[in-house]
């Protein structure tokens, strides 16, 4: 009965999102590129169109009533982030610009905090805006970067991870679920096992909150990033959390306005949490359409959000696999609705440019993962990826156009 | 022919098309004709980039003309390769080099791939011009 209850009713979901009515190339749109952004319901559209309409205004320092309203309506996004992570404090919650964002304010804030010969492990699995910033982080600091490799089904070989660990780990990344590939990490196996030798923990959330609610305070972890616009929010817009004691030590980002506390010519003091990482005027509508996006879905409800996309995994997976010589990378019985494929002697690029002529939309490359397709020895990947308002007959047209697609290259 | 004419023969080739999929099938076919470069010169100082696939170009002057070879590990590109090395292979730098492309518009090709590869397009063009400026220094 409850099996009944949280079932997801996609085509009154579909009627959510205006875009899906448009056509593409004289076909309707299929758009299975989530993975890269998720599309926008109305009732976020009508958030901004409110913003702007009725009390657009710079937050935190005005007096009169329509700073006050914009200020109230972003702190009060603040909490719905808090509240879906779980975070214990507001102030731990950080509005950025986006996951790379966050990323890049924790690891240049550990530019002081490590030494020459610290180590820091990173997961083979990332997205090349987990690698970056940490390479840089151990250019200015002499830290080394070790590397949890991956094994043929896509999976972090937790073996090594063991091996790696030792009293010498500052710092661990890894992302919750792998853009390119769809696996889920086991994050709670890493961070218990890199907390026990000292090191803290980074997690890349930008692929696993689409699917996943995380629960912060139960992962007990140190920091972790999202991404609006892949929670049907605005882009431009993302989350760091980061546990309190962590936010306090880091020294700010940015200088700026709004993260000060004192200015004089001699010394500047900082403003507390969350300010001090928010320096100068945010995204102030971007934030808030954020909250009604994360009400969105929450609305929907997780659980209910994952079975529908599960299923959607399972039979597009069946049915790509039928089509001879398609092999699909990424094999672990962890995964999300991502599927990476190519066609044998086929370059992915030729099969994207195709299926785009027949209004489905998936993307080909590297997907900004490169170490992956390195592990794979390919150029790249066709990634179709599956969100809660897709549904399978959109599934059947990819495979047709796939096909399709496939005579016309062969 | 100049490269003014065999712009147009192209644009009168593909006007006889009603659909994308025999636009792009004629791609398909034209890419199978395209002079492939020597294996020796597949490097990596010859890959043009800015193309999500692989693109290798190889340029030798002979009697004043430029003719260019390529290949790519994509059939599509490799047809877009070849319709460019048609209109420029066997030209005079200069010739190519004051050569306008707005012929690609007329063909739809702009218009009908995606940004990344009109951006591969806009890399390929810019690479053979590049070769023709560097004979034509050669000359002067």
């Amino acid at each position: 009965m409850q099996k009944e209850i949280d079932m997801l009713d996609v085509q009154k979901i579909r009627e959510d999102f205006p875009i899906l009515k448009r056509k593409v190339n004289g076909s309707p749109l299929v758009y299975f590129d989530n993975a890269a952004t998720s599309q926008t319901p109305q009732i976020v559209i009508d958030a901004i169109v409110e913003y702007y309409s009725n009390y657009n205004a710079n937050i935190h320092r005005g007096v009169h009533t329509l700073s006050q309203e914009a200020t109230d309506a972003y702190e009060i996004a603040r909490k719905k982030v808090q509240q879906h992570f779980n975070a214990k404090y507001s102030h731990e919650i950080i509005l950025t610009s986006g996951a790379t964002h966050s990323i890049n304010i924790v690891a240049t804030g550990f530019s002081n905090l490590l030494s020459k010969g610290d180590e820091i492990i990173v997961s083979a699995l990332e997205h090349h805006s987990n690698i970056v910033p940490w390479q840089m982080l151990c250019e200015r600091t002499g830290a080394i970067l070790k590397v949890i490799p991956m094994n043929e089904e896509g999976e972090l070989r937790m073996d090594i991870y063991d091996q790696l660990l030792c009293d010498k780990t500052k710092l661990v990344f890894t992302n919750h679920i792998s853009n390119a590939l769809g696996t889920i990490n086991p994050i709670e196996k890493i961070i218990e096992k890199a907390h026990a030798v000292g090191a803290s923990v980074l997690i890349d959330g930008a692929q696993s909150c689409p699917h996943i609610k995380p629960d912060v305070q139960a992962l007990d972890v140190d920091f972790y990033v999202a991404s609006a616009h892949k929670l049907c929010g605005p882009t431009g817009v993302g989350v760091l959390y980061g546990k309190e004691n962590w936010l306090n030590s880091l020294p700010p980002y940015q200088g700026g306005g709004e993260m000060i506390d004192q200015v004089t010519f001699e010394k500047t003091t900082y403003a507390g949490l969350p300010h001090k990482f928010e320096a100068g005027t945010p995204d102030i509508c971007g934030g808030i359409a954020f909250g009604v996006a994360l009400d969105y879905m929450n609305t929907i409800g997780f659980d209910a959000i994952a079975d529908y996309e599960n299923e959607l995994l399972d039979y597009g997976t069946a049915k790509l696999l039928e089509i001879e010589g398609l092999k699909i990378y990424g094999t672990s019985k962890n995964k999300t609705s991502v599927i990476s494929f190519n066609i044998e002697n086929i370059h992915p690029y030729d099969v994207g440019t195709i299926l785009d002529k027949m209004g489905v939309a998936v993307r080909t490359g590297h997907h900004c993962a490169q170490p992956i397709m390195d592990f794979y020895q390919i150029p790249g990947t066709i990634r179709a990826s599956f969100s809660f308002y897709n549904t399978k007959e959109e599934i059947d047209i990819l495979v047709k156009a796939v096909k399709k697609a496939k005579m016309m290259l062969s | 022919m100049t490269i003014q004419e065999i712009q147009e023969e192209i644009v009168d080739e593909f006007s006889m098309f009603d659909d994308w999929m025999q636009r792009y099938e004629y791609m398909i076919e034209l890419g199978k004709s395209l002079p492939l470069i020597d294996e020796k010169h597949k490097i990596d100082e010859n890959i043009i980039k800015g193309c999500q696939s692989k693109v290798w170009v190889h340029a030798v002057m002979d009697n004043d003309k430029i003719e260019f070879t390529a290949d790519s590990d994509a059939i599509i590109t490799k047809g877009i390769i070849a319709i460019l090395i048609r209109v420029f292979s066997g030209q005079h730098p200069k010739a190519i080099i004051d050569a306008d492309t707005n012929f690609i518009d007329k063909i739809g090709l702009k218009e009908h791939l995606s940004p990344t590869r009109a951006n591969g397009l806009v890399s390929m063009i810019k690479q053979l011009k590049m070769y023709a400026i560097a004979y034509q220094t050669q000359l002067n």
